[in-house]
């Protein structure tokens, strides 16, 4: 008999203590949420308001939104084919780029998890982190230099014959997102990875006999909560990237990202740019939601 | 333990660390090259014109440059603490406490920060401010950079707590440690993992955003990376390339100097 | 539920106030700034301004000059610049909005009209800058400095520049030598406008029906383009990635500079036109310290000050009265300074109104 089950006999046994204690709860709840809750009440959900109202209004000729002429243009635009394209194309990148970092990302969390030493696991981690801090754009052009036609990449592509230069390619599109985008797939597969209660897999391969099925059925299953914190980290942000598709890949199509800007901006039209985020914004929200719930459930 | 699976497991842990390897090059590459060219006399990036510090010189003189910097680091450390201690306690709430009114709409409007595309966080945030009467400044910056912070440490400290074994804390408050004292000694530890990934992502992502940023600015409060991306449309120079450089050193170095105290740490629990 | 009549009220409370604040800022645009002396200074100067566009001695010499201190913050696109302008968050006291921008601007009351007498060197300025198509009376901008956009090209591919044509890129059978090596501008004005030249129309137009046959070549051509890129295509020249670029007079000076590539690469304005940009100083409605503003122009229109700005940066100076101390290598650059007769086949971006839509969407769909 341990002490919980001791406590949670004595709390049966009182439902009036039992009812304090689930209030008491509730309360410990929401205060450690408060903080955070008050904050993007504040700088997220009250300025989102007033991009909401944006998205029905008119607009001046600086694209601006002016109260009044109320419509629904914005939302109309959506049924334009040019969008469904321009939709397409990025769920597909956001969805191919989301697999790839998984699968690179999760064998090297993998590895860093289970390094012995604590101090060697956060060097690692760190290590991963800090080419990130140098500039974005110089990084993006580094790439550029490194997969030009006399790149290093060229080079050991030319003399085993396996590629020539990617540069302007759907391939140096990819490196480029991988590359901008697989620390945010580590970081939680490693949080989540490291926290495994290891003695669980020695038991699960004495069970299972092989490697892989102690994996399968032990491993993979405990760390999911890393494997779809990293995903949605990953696919949504990618989702709205077209810097580095642009530099790497040549800027000859349009994404979802320089769509919504170019509303903003030489488009002048913020309405729509305002409708185009908001149905963005309801649509991955929903699909978040009901991929933490499978994920939670298939557990 | 049969001859058999002991070479697999010998030939599992060497493709892992074989990835790892490979995965440290690939992260890595990029920035040799612009340590390199920060150190190339040619002013186009990519030629190679011999050894120079030119660009090194060039960047301690540049005022704006190094105005710039300065801004950038300060707003990057404020936004990472602050949206480090939000982030962590709105994980715990939503994952320690399962009951609780509006539990449901603080987990969604966690999410939004991560789902808005950038452009229109930073239209939103600019006609806010200016709403609500504020000058734009390093202030606002900061503000909105700790605004989508806060998700994105939320969302990795809670793929730490996510079904962890509650026991633990609920053993050391019926030991009758106080709340405070709980979180620290067994809490915070447990989690610590999930916390420094999520202060090194919030850290990342303000050291970057030029979007956000460049809407959201007042006087004299522009950062390194929108001061950057003006300058290469005038240009793309090693400039640029020298005080990334000095940046990756500095890094390194509070690393291994935190890493040494680390260490320290480790030997200690070891006696 | 109960709440929900509360919070639509505020929701819209807070969205009129936004732009009724937009209003006011426009309202005021017409009576400060007459009452400046030349010289004046009424406070410290907010200087927004593009990146590295600023001599740092030059404002070093005006805080010494007038006694005030300025503060640089800067900004990466004219669109980033009006947003921030317009929303009237910052009391920037001037800005440097490039020549389409101006007309925006002066649209959406945005700007102070100048007040001459305050200039006392406004007769510095080249007569080809004091009434330009986005401002056509100069009342409330001065040019500050100006280039073109054209091609630059390696030698290997355009032997004779003087015969240099937008049919490099448009047209499939001049093309076909340099299919894959071509870049354009990722920028529907400049690259729409380019097609429109090669078509024979204003790259000013506003007729839908122009715009899309210009949208239509683009699209046409993409096969033969390797990449859009309005920031590092001199690099890609210089390495040889491109053989024929499209950009700013200024980025292929430097860039063949520093490569001392002058030889193997050439910069030039096809026959068939090209674009002349300015970028231009004007004070914003946000500006408080109006006379500082007017004294800071006056400064960088003085013959000195304006030359020492273009030797800085290496863009052509509109004032007339610096050239004598422009260097002698800028000065006689025709990359820089165009002679006569290239002169006469450029044409001023100016502001298209409400077609700015009609641009951004063709040269979406040109991309889609």
């Amino acid at each position: 008999m341990t002490l919980l089950d001791e406590k949670a006999t004595v709390e049966a046994v009182n439902p009036e203590l039992e009812a304090r204690s689930v209030r008491a709860e509730a309360r410990r709840g929401l205060l450690h949420a408060l903080p955070a809750y008050v904050y993007l009440i504040v700088f997220f959900a009250l300025p989102l308001a007033i991009v909401f109202v944006f998205s029905f209004a008119s607009r001046t000729s600086t694209g601006r939104p002016v109260l009044g002429g109320w419509n629904l243009d914005g939302y109309a635009r959506l049924a334009e084919p040019v969008i469904r394209t321009i939709a397409g194309r990025s769920l597909w990148l956001a969805a191919l780029n989301t697999a790839i970092c998984l699968l690179i990302g999760y064998p090297f969390a993998y590895w860093i998890a289970t390094r012995a030493k604590a101090s060697t696991r956060n060097l690692l981690l760190v290590l991963v982190l800090i080419p990130f801090w140098s500039n974005f754009l110089v990084r993006t052009y580094a790439w550029r230099v490194l997969l030009d036609s006399d790149g290093p990449v060229t080079r050991v592509g030319e003399v085993t014959g396996l590629w020539g230069s990617m540069l302007f390619t759907q391939p140096a599109v990819f490196i480029g997102l991988l590359y901008g985008y697989l620390p945010f797939m580590v970081l939680p597969l490693y949080a989540a990875i490291e926290r495994l209660d290891w003695s669980l897999v020695e038991a699960a391969r004495d069970l299972y006999a092989t490697r892989w099925e102690a994996f399968r059925k032990v491993t993979l299953p405990l760390s999911k909560p890393g494997v779809i914190a990293g995903s949605i980290l990953v696919f949504i942000p990618s989702l709205g990237a077209y810097v580095t598709p642009d530099i790497l890949g040549g800027a000859k199509t349009t994404l979802l990202g320089n769509y919504i800007v170019t509303q903003f901006t030489s488009g002048r039209n913020w309405p729509f740019g305002a409708a185009l985020s908001f149905v963005i914004l309801t649509a991955m929200l929903l699909a978040t939601i009901a991929y933490f719930r499978s994920g939670a459930k298939t557990l | 333990m049969t001859g058999e699976e002991a070479t697999t497991r010998g030939w599992v842990n060497r493709a892992l660390a074989l990835n790892g390897w490979v995965v440290f090059l690939f992260l890595y590459a990029p920035i040799a090259v612009l340590v390199l060219f920060s150190f190339s006399a040619d002013r186009n990036v990519g030629s190679w014109g011999g050894f120079s510090m030119e660009w090194y010189q060039r960047m301690l003189a540049n005022d704006p440059l190094m105005r710039s910097l300065r801004n950038s680091l300060l707003v990057a450390l404020l936004s990472t603490l602050v949206s480090t201690v939000l982030g962590t306690a709105a994980a715990i709430a939503l994952e320690r406490y399962r009951r609780w009114a509006t539990r449901g709409v603080f987990d969604a409007l966690l999410y939004l920060p991560v789902i808005i595309p950038d452009v229109t966080m930073a239209v939103m945030l600019l006609m806010w401010f200016t709403t609500i009467g504020w000058s734009l400044s390093l202030t606002t910056i900061v503000l909105s950079h700790i605004a989508f912070n806060i998700s994105f440490v939320a969302i990795v400290v809670r793929a730490r707590l996510a079904n962890m074994d509650p026991s633990l804390e609920e053993a050391a408050a019926d030991l009758y440690a106080g709340r405070w004292r709980t979180f620290r000694r067994v809490t915070l530890p447990v989690i610590m993992p999930g916390v420094l990934g999520g202060a090194l992502l919030a850290l990342t992502l303000s050291l970057d955003d030029v979007v956000v940023t460049s809407l959201v600015q007042g006087p004299g409060s522009t950062t390194l990376p929108v001061f950057v991306f003006g300058l290469i449309k005038r240009d793309v120079t090693p400039e640029i390339n020298a005080v990334s450089t000095v940046m990756l050193a500095a890094s390194m170095v509070l690393v291994m100097v935190s890493l040494g105290f680390q260490r320290r740490g480790d030997s200690e629990r070891v006696r | 539920m109960k709440r929900a009549p509360w919070l639509l009220a505020l929701m819209l409370m807070v969205a009129g106030c936004g732009l009724s604040d937009g209003d006011n800022a426009a309202d005021g645009g017409d009576s400060p700034g007459a009452e400046c002396e030349p010289g004046q200074v009424d406070g410290d100067l907010n200087l927004y301004n593009w990146s590295e566009y600023m001599d740092p001695e030059l404002i070093a010499g005006f805080e010494q000059e007038a006694g005030v201190d300025v503060t640089e913050t800067f900004y990466d696109s004219n669109e980033t610049m009006l947003a921030q302008i317009e929303a009237g968050g910052a009391a920037y006291d001037l800005v440097v909005p490039s020549d389409y921008m101006v007309e925006t601007m002066i649209d959406a009351d945005l700007l102070i009209p100048l007040n001459r007498d305050a200039l006392s060197n406004l007769a510095n300025l080249d007569p080809d800058f004091t009434a330009p198509p986005f401002d056509p009376d100069g009342a409330y901008s001065v040019a500050y400095q100006w280039g073109t956009t054209g091609l630059g090209f390696s030698y290997d591919v355009v032997p004779d520049p003087t015969q240099l044509s937008w049919g490099l890129i448009f047209d499939p059978e001049m093309g076909a030598a340099v299919a894959g090596r071509v870049q354009m501008l990722n920028d529907e004005r400049e690259t729409l406008g380019a097609a429109l030249k090669y078509l024979g129309y204003s790259l000013n137009s506003t007729e839908p029906d122009e715009i899309n046959e210009a949208a239509e070549l683009v699209r046409e051509a993409k096969d033969r383009i390797a990449t859009f890129d309005s920031d590092a295509y001199d690099d890609l020249l210089i390495q040889g990635e491109t053989m024929v670029a499209h950009g700013y007079s200024g980025n292929f000076f430097t860039a063949f500079e520093a490569a001392d590539a002058w030889d193997s690469f050439g910069y030039g304005i096809p026959i068939e036109g090209g674009t002349a940009w300015v970028d231009n100083m004007a004070i914003p409605t946000t500006a408080q310290n109006v006379c500082t503003a007017h004294a800071f122009i006056d400064y960088l229109l003085d013959a000195e000050n304006g030359a020492a700005l273009t030797n800085f940066n290496f863009y052509a100076s509109p004032n007339a009265a610096a050239e004598e101390f422009i260097l002698a290598e800028i000065l006689e650059d025709p990359a820089i300074y165009p002679p006569p007769d290239v002169m006469d086949k450029l044409e001023f971006i100016a502001g298209v109104g409400e077609a700015s839509t009609l641009y951004a969407d063709a040269f979406v769909e040109a991309k889609s």
